[in-house]
């Protein structure tokens, strides 16, 4: 039976391949528990998987709900410009994490990142980030998990509260049962599933429209003036692309604080990483997760500009819904409803759940590990055995996933807080950025430098956002023009924090006494000594597959200047 | 691991694909014999018969390639 409201309805094989998948996972999580029984295993797997096994699970991580539909949605509003956040706004610095910084996290032999934090600059630093870590990851795993209900509901009429329990239930089973271990297999096979069931899509729509150049000219007649199939020529003014962002927002706000920002320190990432069972699988692991990142807008970005090409109606924001139109956050659903039938739709909507599945898995596991090892072992317990810690590993994961659901029912009531999910990314992620990385390439870095710095670049991002809030002309300070929309606002005051982050920790560096060089070996520049690759032929060396990558991403942006 | 192998990832992927395979497939091949009432665009494709069997292949391929034995340990 089919509600007003609703897109789709399945039909009985739609329902046995979403089963399936429910089973498959659940297998899985069984499976693997009694392979975790140490900490190591829990929380890093081992620290025992492969390069590709890693670098799937570090993009599979990052597919949440948000990306999947949210960027859909994005595409067919702002046009090509939002595959900004998927090459320039991830693969310099996915690049940047394996060739110069995992190597100081690898040796290091931490944990997390706050684990670090703790080794570099000492106790303050690591509590701090650790807190702000916690309380972010919750929060953006609840807003994944009532998205998620949200759609279901859109697409299917399924009741919000059993989307929100049935799903977050699977999710705490495996990641109770297998850790991070349960996490990562499933990542894999999740990130399978959202490549083979949204591609027929992209295949489809491609064939509808006439190839790129049909779907081109049918964008160009559908909304004449209009440029959306342009990456960078229209970024020379706020005025004269979709999105209101000049090329500076998107080069140093994206592409350097917050993409720098999320993929080197966000640990929901990074522990995937972490995992790998050697140096040098922990960088090709970046790397090759940087080279299926650069695939992702061909599912993600290409179906919301072949909506622009082939939708009979056109979508409308949020704010303009009438009984009779589509939002633009209906897009990838309405794309789906176009071109499949039975079968295929049970396959796109198993691929959406994959999506919210993992990166709602990926928060909890990254929860659990920061929660034990940074907070209750260093606040709260410290001399408790490795058991005791894996279990409160499970417990927490159990609780983490409580807490988000609690989060998932806040947000429904407040549902401006979704537009603020950018701007809690910048309050934490983008000074935490400054204070890593000055850690690792610089060895006058002290401790206290780093626990202000840190606080300060927090604290003024804040700031910054309740002024604005307060009085919107402050946008003007901010991000150089009051043209400036919601999102080229986050990306310059991710930079600003960054840059205030960067100058408290250099000031309070030069203010204080300096660690000796023979307590920074294996965490800073110059005083660790890297594993020499002279001997690896130069096919298996990191850095040949990172420039191969560069230049790729350098063609592409080329290609759709 | 403790010295003890698990099951590869590879493998859980072959079955999954497999079975899916086996479904879209056959419901591709039930539309050909019996069209549906409300047919999708491009259904004249037949998109669920080649992508059902695109899947059963890969998940053929992988299935078969990463079938435990008794010294197998996958990851």
């Amino acid at each position: 039976m089919q509600t007003p409201q609703q897109l789709l309805s399945l039909s009985p094989v739609d329902l046995i391949i979403i089963a399936v998948y429910f089973a498959m996972v659940l297998g899985i999580g069984l499976y693997l528990k009694r392979f975790t029984k140490t900490g190591e295993d829990f929380f890093l797997a081992g620290r025992d998987m492969s390069a590709w096994i890693a670098g799937l699970s570090f993009v599979a991580a990052n597919l949440g709900s948000l990306e999947l539909m949210g960027w859909a949605a994005s595409a067919y509003q702002y046009g090509i410009l939002a595959t900004h956040w998927y090459w320039i706004g991830a693969i310099p610095a996915m690049l940047f994490l394996g060739i110069v910084m995992m190597p100081f996290y690898y040796i290091s032999k931490t944990h997390s990142v706050p684990g670090y934090l703790k080794l570099r600059f000492g106790e303050p630093a690591r509590a701090l980030s650790a807190i702000s870590f916690g309380l972010m990851t919750v929060l953006m795993s609840g807003i994944n998990m009532y998205s998620m209900a949200l759609v279901m509901r859109i697409i299917l009429g399924w009741d919000i509260n059993f989307s929100i329990w049935v799903s977050s239930v699977t999710v705490a089973a495996y990641v109770f049962l297998g850790g991070l271990l349960s996490a990562i297999f499933n990542e894999v096979l999740q990130f399978f599933l959202i490549w083979l069931g949204a591609i027929v899509i992209s295949i489809l729509g491609l064939i509808e429209a006439g190839g790129w150049h049909g779907m081109v000219e049918r964008i160009h007649r559908n909304f004449p003036g209009q440029d959306y199939t342009h990456m960078w020529s229209g970024l020379g003014s706020f005025t004269t692309n979709p999105m209101g962002i000049h090329w500076t927002g998107i080069v140093l706000g994206l592409g350097f604080v917050i993409s720098f920002g999320y993929w080197t320190t966000d640990f929901l990432v990074v522990q995937r990483v972490l995992s790998a069972k050697d140096l040098r699988s922990a960088k090709m692991a970046p790397i090759l997760g940087a080279a299926f990142k650069m695939c992702v807008p061909f599912i993600v970005i290409l179906p919301g500009l072949l909506a622009l090409a082939v939708l009979p109606e056109k979508l409308v924001g949020e704010s303009q819904v009438n009984t009779n139109a589509h939002t633009y956050n209906e897009v990838l659903p309405l794309m789906l409803a176009r071109y499949c039938g039975p079968g295929l739709l049970g396959l796109g909507i198993t691929a959406l759940i994959a999506g919210f599945m993992s990166g709602m898995a990926g928060n909890v596991s990254a929860f659990a590990t920061v929660w034990t090892y940074d907070i209750y072992r260093a606040l709260i317990r410290k001399d408790a055995s490795d058991a005791h810690y894996v279990s409160m590993g499970r417990w927490c994961t159990v609780l983490g996933v409580l807490v988000s659901i609690g989060t998932a029912y806040f947000v429904m009531q407040f549902q401006s807080i979704m537009d603020y999910v950018q701007a809690l990314f910048s309050f934490f992620i983008a000074p935490l950025f400054g204070t890593v990385i000055l850690g690792m390439l610089w060895k006058r870095a002290t401790g206290p430098a780093g626990f202000w710095g840190l606080l300060a670049g927090t604290g003024s991002s804040i700031a910054m956002f309740v002024w604005v809030q307060m009085d919107h002309s402050a946008l003007r300070y901010i991000a150089f023009s009051t043209n400036a929309r919601d999102m080229a606002e986050n990306m310059y005051r991710a930079l600003w924090s960054w840059i205030i982050c960067v100058v408290v920790t250099v000031a309070v560096s030069l203010a204080t006494r300096p660690k000796p060089d023979s307590e920074l070996v294996g965490l800073v520049y110059g005083a660790t000594e890297i594993p020499s690759e002279a001997g690896v032929p130069l096919i298996h060396r990191p850095i040949f597959w990172a420039v191969v990558v560069s230049l790729v991403f350098v063609i592409l942006n080329i290609i759709f200047w | 691991m403790h010295g003890t192998g698990f099951l590869s990832i590879w493998f859980f992927i072959g079955v999954l694909l497999t079975i899916y395979g086996v479904l879209i497939t056959a419901t591709g091949v039930y539309e050909l014999v019996s069209p549906p009432a409300h047919p999708p665009v491009l259904a004249e494709l037949h998109a669920s018969l080649w992508w059902g069997l695109v899947l059963l292949i890969i998940g053929l391929v992988y299935f078969i390639k990463f079938y435990p034995k008794k010294s197998n340990s996958g990851k």
